[in-house]
């Protein structure tokens, strides 16, 4: 009874701090929208690009909203010191811009019932915790195809960080699309162990090189790789953000991470007073995923294929996971004309039947 | 495997492995002096970016490394004034010359993200890069590879060969003793300080300069502490700095490889192979010279006061 009456009463503190905070937000003309970012604004990719949308905030709702941001927070505990930090601030909604900030936003949120907190790539939500993602596999589609066409030696490089599901998931929606255009296609992957390491990527991408790939695809931050493959005279894929300055010959198009129209949105909801926590997964359609201008070497007939297949996907006519699809080890995972749902890509832990070299353990 | 990757895997070791040459050279010349410098890491990407704006500006490679090199020792003048003159802690001065160098770098080269330097010209050793296999490995490099032989022949020579490089082991050994017969103790440090900074300026400069070639910050990712670990590894001799490093890029390269060879290791293994290279050599250096005292300086890190 007493845990009970205890209960009660920090339900109803709770409240009414949430109602006065509510009181001091509406007297308060703009909203504050807070970022975290893992990497510095000026990492050229997935920073920079998270950045973009906080800016394109600015300019859609001028004095209506402020902005903060806090780059290089370091994933793990001390993160929740930053957001925490923000939120006292004053910050109304706060977007964390990692995998590894979710725990700490999970923390944070509980703490802070009164801000809203929107995770990027997480899985874990709450009342005042909205997750979202976008859905580069069908970016990673459209590439597969294009190398696929391209390639001479029909050896693809894969530089990757590590085996979560969303670089798994990359490799996988790359090969198959390779692989349906040109049946002779291998993939060569390595792995970096590392999200940028310049020096690292740009000796991975020789090591594919001189190991006959000809086109380098990247699931890594920076844009060696393409300096590499602009030096050597191969053709690669820029990542997060449109590379064409590293590699004005090489980059045939570039996967780029659009993040504007869903901060707009969200923000927008919370300025009218109609946010609720969701979970978004955007792909082309939203226009959370986008594509760069073809490079010049990209012949007329591949840049055809690349739009239709991206106007097919836009248009829900095309999955790029359609089975039928095998595991590597040969098991059935799709069978013939189903496509995948979000729950198994989300977890995604396993190459497709046709990868060489065995997927590296992710624990 | 056939003997034209081959050659290409040492080709890539060497590339590899040339910035922890000239940055554990960097270490070494320090360390013999006395000096424990922890802020290799800054003074590598101090360099790196100096290196590459004035690459950019369109100046020939030699000018862009000696820019690299004294923007190295102009930042670890700064550690040998916080050291020597103000007998500040040097693992703390250490640290912060590294935090400070990362920071400075990201700073002043926000601007310059993004941007490509040069393609430097690769030099093909008469004769000698027609061979078969070992040409293309060992004789068609850029400048800075051959270079970075030839910096710790110098560096052998000047520690080993001649009288001053004597007198700044002395230092190293036993400063008190040093500054007995007449030394000076602080002068001779400071001046090594100074050609740490440079050579780690250098090795910085050779990743932004050729290795990738871009500068994005943090990109020296680490390699200051490996170089660091390289001096150990190397039981502070010039010519086992080379040995180790190019130990080091092959171990890095061998594992890209065979990556790419389908022969998959679990990739944290990878990344610490390494680190545990450098365990393993301390452990086994601590148990060769189990009772004969330290293999290294026996004034390393030690702050030296003048006693008069």
């Amino acid at each position: 009874m007493h845990k009970f009456m205890m209960q009660l009463r920090t339900r109803v503190i709770v409240s009414l701090v949430a109602i006065l905070s509510f009181g001091i937000v509406s007297a308060d003309a703009a909203v504050k929208a807070g970022f975290i970012y893992v990497g510095p604004v000026a990492d050229g990719g997935w920073t920079y690009e998270h950045d973009q949308g906080r800016l394109a905030i600015e300019k859609a709702y001028g004095d209506k909203v402020t902005t903060v941001f806090v780059e290089n927070v370091a994933e793990g505990p001390d993160a929740e010191r930053v957001i925490g930090q923000m939120a006292n601030d004053g910050a109304d909604i706060i977007f964390t811009t990692s995998f590894g900030f979710m725990n700490p936003t999970i923390k944070s949120a509980k703490q802070f019932p009164n801000v809203k907190f929107e995770h990027a790539t997480g899985y874990k939500k709450a009342d005042n915790v909205a997750t979202y993602s976008s859905r580069f596999y069908e970016g990673r589609h459209v590439l597969g195809l294009i190398a696929g066409k391209m390639t001479i030696t029909n050896t693809i490089g894969y530089i990757a960080s590590f085996p979560i599901p969303e670089v798994v998931r990359g490799i996988n929606a790359a090969y198959l699309a390779a692989k349906s255009v040109n049946p002779n296609v291998k993939f060569k992957v390595i792995w970096v162990s590392s999200w940028f390491d310049p020096g690292k990527e740009a000796d991975a991408a020789t090591a594919l090189i001189d190991q006959g790939a000809d086109i380098l695809m990247q699931h890594t931050d920076s844009s060696a790789p393409m300096q590499i493959a602009e030096k050597k005279g191969m053709y690669a894929f820029g990542q997060a953000s449109n590379m064409a300055a590293a590699g004005p010959t090489a980059q045939l198009t570039a996967i780029i991470d659009n993040w504007s129209p869903y901060y707009l949105e969200r923000v927008g909801a919370l300025i009218k007073g109609s946010w609720a926590s969701s979970d978004t997964w955007g792909g082309f359609d939203t226009g959370m995923v986008e594509l760069a201008p073809y490079g010049k070497a990209v012949p007329a007939d591949v840049r055809q294929l690349a739009d239709n297949a991206k106007k097919a996907i836009i248009e829900g006519r095309l999955h790029p996971f359609t089975g039928p699809i095998n595991k590597q080890d040969g098991t059935s995972w799709l069978k013939a004309g189903e496509t995948a749902d979000d729950g198994t890509l989300l977890g995604m832990g396993f190459y497709v039947e046709g990868i060489e070299g065995s997927l590296p353990s992710a624990n | 495997m056939d003997m034209i990757l081959l050659s290409a895997i040492v080709h890539a070791i060497l590339v590899a492995s040339t910035p922890l040459v000239f940055a554990g050279l960097g270490a070494l010349i320090q360390e013999r002096a006395g000096v424990l410098n922890l802020g290799i890491e800054g003074l590598m990407i101090v360099g790196a970016l100096a290196g590459f704006v004035v690459a950019l500006s369109g100046q020939p490679l030699l000018v862009s490394v000696l820019a690299a090199a004294m923007a190295g020792a102009l930042l670890a003048s700064l550690f040998g004034f916080l050291v020597l003159r103000c007998l500040a802690n040097p693992i703390a001065s250490g640290l912060a010359l590294t935090l400070f160098g990362l920071g400075l770098s990201a700073l002043a080269g926000a601007q310059y993200v993004g941007l490509s330097a040069p393609q430097v010209a690769v030099w093909h050793i008469p004769l000698l890069s027609n061979i078969p296999f070992v040409g293309k490995a060992f004789f068609s490099h850029d400048p800075l590879v051959y270079g970075s032989i030839l910096a710790a022949t110098v560096v052998w020579w000047f520690l080993m060969r001649s009288r001053p490089g004597l007198v700044l082991r002395a230092v190293g050994e036993n400063h008190d003793s040093a500054h007995a017969l007449g030394f000076s103790v602080r002068g001779i440090r400071f001046l090594a300080i100074l050609a740490g900074g440079g050579l780690a300026g250098i090795g910085g400069a050779y990743l932004t300069l050729i290795q990738t070639p871009l500068f994005v910050e943090g990109m020296t990712a680490g390699r200051g502490w490996i170089a660091l670990a390289l001096v150990v590894f190397a039981s502070w001799r010039p010519f086992r700095v080379i040995a180790g490093a190019y130990l080091f890029g092959c171990v890095t390269i061998v594992q890209l490889h065979s990556q790419a060879f389908g022969v998959s290791i679990p990739s944290q293994i990878l990344s610490m192979l390494p680190y545990l290279a450098t365990i393993l050599v301390l452990v086994f250096i601590s148990w060769r010279s189990k009772g004969k005292g330290s293999v290294g300086p026996s004034s390393l890190g030690k702050t030296f006061k003048i006693s008069h």
